[in-house]
Formats: C-alpha cells, structure tokens, sequence
C-alpha cells in the first residue's frame, strides 16, 4: 500500500542518500520524491511516496527517524493532510482545436504560460487524480509532453518537533521534559 | 604563523582527547600525511595485514573492553577491504570509528588513482558517515563520530579525510560542544512502563528472561544479576550475551536457539511472558517466527526504538538503556517484595525447567579414538573456568564454543554474531590480547576461518602477543558440509580443505612454537603445553571430521522441534 512520508531533514550532503537507501535497500521503489530547502535553509523538507509492504510501515518511519540527518520523519498516511502537485505539460494544438483546448484548461484551473503556433504550455495544480485526469484529455487532443513536480504534502495536524540539545563534551545533559538524558561518554 | 596545525596533527589531537591510545591500520598513499605527523606521536598504531583486519582487530579491542575503538585504511581500496569489519560492527553494535583517506578533494569524481565513493559504499555499513573535504570541518566531524558511535545503540562510524585536509593547515580551537539535533538518544525508560513491567513479571508464572548484547554493551550485569534473583526467573543469553549472566548462576539455562540447548528453547516456547533485555528477535534465536513461544506475553527492552516490535510484537515496549531500566525496575521489585509471595506457578515452572535440563543436557561427548570437538571445549573450559578471553571464528566450532565454554563475567566472548563473518577470530584476538595484556586469551578457529586471516600471525608476533590459537581442524568447511549433509542429500560441494599447513613449520616460520593433537589421550597434555608457553601457541587440533552441531533447529523450524541427534547413520565420503 503507498505510504506518504514527510521528512524535515538536515539539509547536508548525503542525507538524501541515506533515506533513499533506507528504502531501496528494501527492494522499494520509490514513486514520487521532492525535496526544497525550508525557510530555515539549513533544514529540507522531503515528501517521499512509496508502496510499502504493510508489516514495514511503521519499521521504516523508526528507521527513518534513526538516521543523524533527519529530525522527524512522519507517515502522513495516518493523519489528516493535504496533498498537492504541479504539472507542466507542451500541448500541440492545431488552429480548430485551440479554443476547445483552452476551455478544457480553464476547468482544471490550469494556466497558460507560453503560446506558441505550434501549442500551448499550461501549468496546473491539483490533487495527483485530478492531474492525471487533466492529461488524459489533453492527450485526447494530440501528443503531448509532460513534467510532474511529485507529491507534496502538508499535515493538517501540528505535530511536536523534539530536537536534541547541544552536548557538551564529557558532561551530561538533561532534556527538558526529563524523561530522556543524553550522555557523552567520553573514554 | 607557529599557531597554525595541519589536518594530520588536529587529527591526532582530536583522537588523544577523546582518549584514544591504540589504532589498527594500514597506511597507503594519501594517508601518508597522517602516518608522517604519528611517526613521533605517541599514539600506538598497530600494523595489521590486511584492512579487514584493523576493523577487526578494533572490534576485539572494544568487545573486551567496552571503550570504543578506531581503524584507519587509505582510499579505495583501503576503503574497501575495511567494509566487512564495519558491518560486522554494525550488526554487533560495536562502537568504532573508522579513519579513511579519500583522494585530494579537486580530484573526487575524476576516477583518480585508489578513488572509490567510500562515502557511499559505507552509508549502509556504518550508523553514520563523514565525507570531509574542508579542514575546518574536521575536529567537529571527529567529535561526532565518537559520539555518535559510542552512545545510543553503539556502532561503527567512518569519517573519510581528503588528502589535502591531512596536509592543510588551519589555527585549532577544541571542540566544546556537539550539536545533532536529529539524533536522539533515550535512555531512561518510561517510568509508568517500568511499574507495569515489574507487575507482569511477579504475576507470571512461567517467566524467562532472554538477555542479549545491549546488556553487555550496557555494562548491566550486575543489573540482570539482581534483576533475575529478584524475579527468581529462568534466563537464557544469546550468542551476544554470553557471559552477562555468569554461566554458573543457578538461574542461568544456556544459550537459545538454532543450536541452543533443549531446556533453553522448551523454555522459550513455552514461556508465558518473555522479559527480553537488549536483544532483537533475531531469526537464529527465534526459528519460525510465528511458531515462537506462541502463549508469551512479551516485555521488551531496548535504547533502540526501531527493534521494538520490528519481529516480534512487544506487548510492553520500554525505550531506553538496560542498565538505567534495570536500576528503576529492581528498584520497583524490591520494594515489592517478591521473596515474601507465594508464588507456586514459579515453582511447577522450575521444576519443568530442571526436567528438560536433566533430559537433554548438553553434555560433551567423548570418543578413546579420535578427538571430538565438544570435547576440545570442555578441556579448554577446564582450563578457563570462565575466567579466560575467548575469541572465535564462525562455524561449527563456534557454537561447540559457546555450548561449552562458560563465562563468569562479561567481555570475554568475543564473536561475530549478526554477520558471522570468517576471519574474525584471529584479529580479534590481537585487539583483545592487546587491551588486555595479562589476560589469557583463547582464539578458537576452525582451519577454515584460520586461513582467511592467516597473515595477522605476522601482527601477534610483531606485538609478541601471547594468544593460544587453538585451531579446529576437521578439513572441512564444517557447518555447511552439515547443512550439505542433513539437507543437501550429503551432497559434499566444495568444503573439503585439503592443503592446510603443517601448523609446525607455519608457526615456526613466523618465530613461535605450534604443534598438532591427534588422539584424545594427548589433548589435555598439549593444551597445558600451549597455555604455560609464555609466547603464543598454535594448537592444531584434528577433530572428527563427520561430527555434526546438536541441537539444531532446522531453518524455517519452530524451535521446539529441535534435532537432537544425528537421524540415522550416514555415510560420508572421504
């Protein structure tokens, strides 16, 4: 079943790696994957979507969450959210069928952001359904040439972020909530 | 500019303060820098022959000793051959560091002479890795990797350092702090599941505690010690956690498992609730999953959140480290007061426990014409008495070993569990021998694994290392032709070993004494002769050829349906 998992991530050289490996290493393709600096460009925001064997779902989140380089991994597939992408598609559309063309992109709310004698290039956003949908009758018009950004997802549910603390060397240091403790053993 | 310090030297630095004094290497071409800046540092590094077995080696060092350990290879193929000791590490949970040199940084990607991505190659070796390009970078990376190898679940780390950060030069300033946010260690266990641990196992009447590494890894001990006394509860360790509990405590079974003991795996099928402490269901402990202690309610410890419930569904998860659990939960249990309640499901559970015991023992067996292997690992726990550093390779004499050979304290077996990689018993035995200089230390190999790290003869006579390496010779790769011959229609493909050296001129020509035992009335004698030598002793002990590993649990086997003998007499070729 396809699992939807939003990762906040350190943005580092090798992270990506990691949590792709994590998966393929599993024999798990992978079916759309993005990746964006946030607004704290130290950190990334991932949105991987992936058909996981059921019995793994909640193995691969520890997993993820194991990793040095990612502060929270969350299966978006549990909760409420909201799923987004993007769609770029070259349209050939002769003379008779440019208004109908036009029309059609109007009711997927898609834009036109070039025109040309040859085609259109429209841009559409929506839900990856409804996307598929919107190529499928462009196609009808003739051949067409696409490019989808992948899934991005956003949880509709405010989850708590814990991050470690800074460790100083050879002392330990107590989390806030005092539960957990860190401690550098130095030798 | 006298404040400025190249790379190398921050290096070195960076591995004193984090109170490193041996590391096991190789050098090659771009480690050179490093290798230079240690030629008049006191730092001891340790000559091994080949990549493979630095890792290794650091590994024996650390598994007797429990600080973390620190190999170092070039590039490429360095790198490379360094890889099987780091996953080794990885699925043991041993905490080294690992040093790599990687080609000048203007010439990553070029193909350049000894590149390999290392980087890459060891993402999935290692809990984490470093690729350092910038020196600025470097004691901060260094600092992590220990850190990050040595707290939570142990394991290895890499850090792979550009030429040109060994030979670059920067004004050094020590590291105070580490900072990785996303990196989360809990330790301390949720208090409210710790009580409710407590209750479940006084209410259970056929408790079994299965302890494993993360005890040892822990330093619990003592811990388990109180905790099993407590709860007066049977318990099993496994291959990993030989030792956490003495072998002579009266509580204690034997190992479980593929070849554990009857007792040990009737226990665990037919326990009610599974007190597991720092183990991971692995599947040589479990047989058939879901054919695995069916009526068991199941309590599970461990600092890793991702082995909760990963093969076995934990009814009672606890996250944290084993040895701060076990102090709150026998802090619980002794208010409760255990030794004062009537507890008669206990008792009908002991004495079944002791009946499977006495049933099926695992008693050695012994032949007047040849030697047999269970037999070379009672004359060796004769000697031991629990007391002595074991170390072995992978095989058939590894789980005669652990059958037989007991351990009164923790860190003195010392074996490839998770990955069973041959080779790893002589190495290992250098970094544990070299840890623990006053220690007698065995190194029981099979003539197989013997010959895979044959070189490091050289390493342990360099270091004048006293390590008795008693080798198990039956000319066989011996647990696969067992495999061949109970499943495979005896269908003998490709474990004959003929060709091995005669163990006299091999140890004679590296400078030490060996010899061979052949008949049974002489291995006693020849054994006292290898132990009071005051250099090292290779032993070539020929052992029956044919003899087979008992219990065994087939795979894909529930583990109450063992194998306790041969099934019938079977012809073998030879």
């Amino acid at each position: 079943m396809q699992q939807v998992i939003s990762l906040l991530v350190e943005n580092k050289p090798g992270a990506l790696m990691r949590i792709v490996g994590l998966i393929s290493a599993r024999g798990w393709n992978i079916d759309s994957l993005t990746v964006a600096k946030t607004l704290d460009t130290s950190l990334s925001r991932m949105t991987i979507a992936v058909a996981v064997d059921d019995h793994m779902r909640r193995q691969v989140i520890k997993q993820m969450n194991k990793l040095i380089n990612v502060l929270q991994a969350t299966d978006l597939s549990e909760g409420p959210s909201v799923t987004r992408e993007m769609v770029l598609m070259r349209v050939r559309a002769p003379q008779e069928s440019r208004t109908a063309i036009l029309k059609e992109a109007e009711i997927f709310g898609a834009r036109v952001v070039d025109s040309s004698v040859e085609g259109f290039a429209l841009e559409a956003t929506g839900e990856t359904e409804k996307l598929d949908e919107f190529a499928d009758i462009m196609r009808s018009y003739g051949e067409i040439e696409i490019t989808r950004s992948g899934a991005v997802t956003l949880s509709l549910e405010a989850k708590k972020l814990r991050l470690s603390p800074p460790v100083t060397k050879g002392a330990q240091v107590h989390e806030t909530d005092g539960q957990e403790k860190l401690v550098h053993k130095t030798n | 500019m006298s404040n400025l310090m190249s790379g190398s030297k921050i290096l070195l630095e960076c591995l004193v303060r984090e109170g490193v004094d041996t590391i096991y290497g190789y050098p090659g071409g771009v480690t050179i820098p490093f290798y230079d800046a240690m030629y008049d540092h006191p730092i001891r590094h340790v000559l091994v022959r080949h990549e493979q077995n630095a890792a290794f080696a650091a590994q024996g060092y650390v598994r007797a000793t429990g600080k973390t350990g620190v190999c170092c290879a070039t590039s490429g193929p360095g790198a490379t051959n360094l890889t099987t000791g780091l996953v080794d590490a990885l699925l043991d949970s041993i905490p080294i560091v690992a040093l790599t040199g990687q080609v000048t940084s203007t010439l990553i990607g070029t193909d350049a002479f000894q590149e390999a991505d290392t980087f890459g190659i060891t993402r999935s070796a290692t809990k984490h890795n470093f690729l350092i390009k910038n020196i600025a970078d470097l004691p901060q990376a260094i600092h992590e990797a220990f850190y990050i190898a040595s707290s939570g679940r142990p394991g290895p780390v890499l850090v792979d350092i550009t030429k040109d950060v060994f030979q670059g030069n920067m004004q050094y300033n020590p590291v105070t702090s580490i900072h990785l946010p996303g990196y989360k260690v809990y330790t301390e266990g949720h208090t409210g599941q710790i009580r409710r641990a407590a209750q479940m196992m006084l209410e259970a009447e056929r408790p079994m505690v299965y302890a494993g590494g993360g005890v040892i890894h822990s330093e619990a001990s003592a811990e388990l010690r109180e905790l099993v006394e407590l709860v007066d509860s049977p318990t099993v360790c496994t291959l990993m956690g030989l030792g956490a509990l003495p072998g002579n405590h009266p509580n204690y079974i034997s190992m479980p498992g593929m070849h554990g003991s009857y007792a040990a795996n009737m226990g665990m099928y037919n326990t009610d609730l599974i007190i597991a402490l720092g183990v991971r269901f692995d599947d040589r402990v479990t047989g058939r999953l879901k054919a695995f202690a069916p009526h068991a309610k199941v309590i599970h410890v461990d600092i890793d959140p991702s082995e909760i419930s990963k093969n076995r569904n934990a009814d009672l998860p606890i996250v944290g480290d084993v040895k701060r659990v076990l102090q709150k939960l026998n802090a619980v249990l002794r208010e409760m007061n255990p030794s004062a309640m009537d507890r008669p499901g206990l008792r009908a559970w002991w004495k079944q426990v002791r009946d499977w015991k006495a049933e099926h023992p695992l008693e050695p067996s012994f032949s007047t014409t040849e030697i047999k292997p269970q037999h070379l690992m009672a004359e060796i726990e004769r000697i031991s008495k629990g007391e002595a550093i074991v170390a072995t390779d992978v095989g058939q004499h590894q789980m005669w070993a652990a059958q037989h050979i007991s351990f009164n304290k923790p860190r003195l077996w010392l074996t490839s569990g998770g990955l069973g990689s041959m080779g790893f018993g002589l190495p290992a035995s250098v970094g544990a021998q070299m840890a623990c200089p006053n220690q007698l230390v065995f190194c029981i190999v099979g003539d197989g694994g013997f010959q895979m790290s044959l070189p490091e003869l050289a390493t342990i006579v360099n270091h004048g290392l006293p390590i008795k390496i008693i080798c198990m010779n039956n000319g066989y790769l011996g647990m696969v032709r067992q495999w061949q011959q109970l499943f495979y229609n005896n269908r003998l493909s490709q474990v004959t070993l003929d060709g091995f050296p005669d163990p006299v001129h091999l140890a004679a020509a590296y400078g030490f004494k060996g010899s061979t035992v052949s008949h049974p009335s002489q291995l006693r004698a020849a054994l006292e002769m290898a132990v009071a030598e005051p250099g090292p002793y290779l032993l070539n002990v020929k052992v029956s050829p044919e003899e087979n590993v008992y219990p065994m649990v087939p795979a894909g086997g529930a583990i109450n349906e063992m194998v306790l003998g041969p099934p019938s007499p079977v012809e073998v070729p030879r």
